[in-house]
């Protein structure tokens, strides 16, 4: 089997994980998470992260995620789970009392794999940047990495990381944005356009690239290992990465209606019936 | 002898004597303790938003170059920028007035550093109305409320430059996020210069029978100034130098009310939020006892000089002294 497809099977276990998850509990954020399957699994599983899955909070000699658009919690519990960082059963606690599952993700319960709490959006990249900086002073030479939404980038803080970066030539930090053009209570558009994301990123001196479709494992990899071969020059490098909010799941998809709703039991099993069981579910 | 321990005898023949050893500003016993740290702790860094000078920073910046991050006028990615510099064992102080760096960022505070559990030192500077000329745009009286919410923030306002300058130094020992609260004008510099700093230990710096006295900051001073003139009109008042209001030394405010039956808080804050509400609640659960607020009475700052604006607002040890007398008579 070659890796490419390995990888989409994975991806397609983490749906079902997600899908499950959310339905529960009756509560959680399936659309964007099934937007970014793709992403996660690239950067835990493909390849493009050199990880530890014995989790150490400094994250020393490793690169290290951050994730600050919170809510898809779904797609990165999953992805942490079944890459080792803590029991894939626990996934069955997602959003219950006493979970280290939180609605958000958080380091207060101690779940292996995050290092920041995130949900509140436009902080996730700071705290990435302050992480890239201390793997500066620390001489090591591995990657931060952060994902951000593109809906949050309406949150002011981000412009303040974004100009900080390139100005202190940030170089060792790729940060991905999640184009899939929608938000709470509509498409960006109509919400707030934003206008020309690469021009803004441009403008603010950063490198930027772009993965045309974020749903294709092959383009994923390629994209996110050609962002780590930017890295290092002197530029933080950012890659717009459009997605389909709802991915691998067809009634989701296309849509900010699922943004934050759970499927019912029926719409459960055509989601399920769409992404067969390819690891083994929880 | 150590000047700011001397014991020189009063008229009274009981009263010791804390001998200002010349005005000095709290900001630079903070700057003088960051440099320190920067010889003896290499994990410790620095940040600031465009507030270098007023925060006395730049004997650790020519020192340190490469530990020091220069934020711009970014206060929100700064404290981003500091919750994430944890993330690889460092030990972040960031740096701006107390405005800037409570109000202005709570949320970044709340969710990046206390929920994350991160070891961040907030310090902030030009707390409190003897900011002075600026105007309430830049005096915050509501900080140590906000700060004292968040679960796991110690609370530390300094009283002067002998103390900030070995707070400073101690809070790099503590794992956990800190709020260190000091100001601006030059105030006596009383306390000892060779002191150990423990964090939630109070300071008693009279012993008394008729009233406690419990201040913080910069109304620590006017609080001794207070105990003086009191003790020439025959009432014996025990002072507490609380410089950590979270967590409180509550067995020490205890076990004194308990032996002098009343209390007056003072404190440069609101008195919603302020030291003077924790010590309530403090007695409240354990031994109820009148009580009386030297704080701003829920209401901005203004333009002024320092003294003037001590004056208005009722922040000095003639307002400590008035209190008292009101307090006694609720005994």
């Amino acid at each position: 089997m070659s890796k490419i497809k390995e990888l989409e099977d994975f991806a397609t276990q983490v749906r079902r994980d997600i899908l499950r998850q959310v339905h529960k509990v009756n509560s959680g954020h399936p659309g964007g998470s099934l937007g970014c399957t793709e992403f996660f699994t690239a950067l835990y599983q493909g390849g493009v992260m050199e990880h530890n899955p014995e989790f150490n909070m400094d994250g020393k000699d490793e690169d290290i995620f951050f994730l600050s658009n919170g809510h898809i919690s779904p797609v990165f519990y999953s992805v942490l789970a079944r890459s080792g960082y803590f029991p894939v059963d626990e996934l069955n606690t997602f959003r219950l009392i006493d979970s280290r599952l939180q609605g958000h993700p958080t380091t207060h319960e101690g779940l292996p794999g995050i290092r920041m709490a995130s949900g509140s959006l436009g902080q996730g990249l700071s705290v990435a940047l302050g992480a890239a900086q201390a793997k500066k002073l620390n001489k090591d030479n591995h990657l931060v990495f952060a994902l951000l939404g593109d809906g949050e980038l309406q949150e002011g803080q981000n412009w303040e990381a974004i100009m900080y970066a390139a100005g202190n030539n940030v170089d060792n930090l790729i940060a991905t944005v999640d184009l899939n053009g929608q938000q709470i209570d509509g498409s960006t558009e109509t919400v707030l356009p934003m206008g020309n994301m690469k021009a803004k990123f441009e403008a603010f001196g950063w490198d930027v690239m772009e993965i045309e479709d974020g749903n294709n494992m092959e383009q994923v990899i390629d994209g996110l290992n050609e962002a780590k071969s930017r890295t290092g020059k002197g530029k933080p490098v950012c890659v717009l990465m459009t997605t389909v909010m709802g991915n691998g799941v067809d009634f989701m998809m296309h849509t900010h209606a699922w943004h934050g709703k759970a499927p019912n039991d029926e719409q459960l099993e055509t989601g399920l019936a769409q992404n067969p069981e390819t690891l083994g579910d929880y | 002898m150590n000047s700011a321990q001397a014991t020189e005898t009063t008229k009274n023949k009981r009263m010791k004597t804390y001998i200002d050893t010349g005005k000095k500003d709290t900001r630079s016993g903070f700057g003088e303790g960051l440099t320190e740290l920067g010889r003896t702790n290499p994990n410790v860094v620095a940040l600031c938003a465009d507030l270098i000078g007023s925060l006395k920073m730049q004997d650790f910046i020519d020192e340190n170059p490469d530990r020091f991050f220069q934020t711009g006028i970014a206060e929100a990615n700064m404290m981003g920028m500091a919750a994430g510099l944890t993330v690889g064992g460092k030990i972040p102080f960031a740096g701006t007035f107390a405005n800037f760096a409570t109000g202005r960022v709570y949320d970044q505070i709340r969710q990046s550093i206390a929920y994350s559990g991160k070891n961040v030192k907030i310090c902030a500077s030009h707390s409190g109305v003897t900011l002075g000329e600026d105007g309430a745009t830049h005096q915050i009286l509501e900080d140590i409320g906000l700060m004292k919410m968040l679960p796991g923030m110690t609370v530390i306002n300094t009283c002067d430059f002998n103390q900030t300058k070995a707070a400073t130094i101690a809070i790099a020992e503590h794992d956990g996020p800190v709020y260190l609260r000091f100001g601006r004008p030059k105030v006596a510099n009383f306390t000892a210069e060779d002191q150990k700093f423990e964090i939630g230990k109070a300071v008693q710096l009279y012993e008394g029978t008729d009233v406690t006295i419990i201040a913080t900051g910069h109304l620590v001073w006017e609080a001794i100034q207070a105990a003086q003139q009191l003790s020439e009109k025959g009432i014996s008042a025990e002072v507490i130098n609380i410089h950590t209001i979270k967590p409180l030394d509550e067995k020490a405010i205890i076990d004194s009310v308990k032996k002098t039956g009343c209390v007056v808080t003072a404190e440069e804050h609101n008195f919603l939020g302020g030291l003077g509400e924790s010590v309530a609640r403090t007695l409240a659960e354990n031994n109820p006892a009148p009580q009386e607020f030297v704080a701003t009475q829920d209401t901005f700052g203004e333009s002024g000089t320092p003294d003037q604006l001590m004056a208005k607002y009722g922040l000095n040890a003639e307002a400590i002294i008035k209190a008292t007398e009101k307090v006694l008579k609720r005994k």
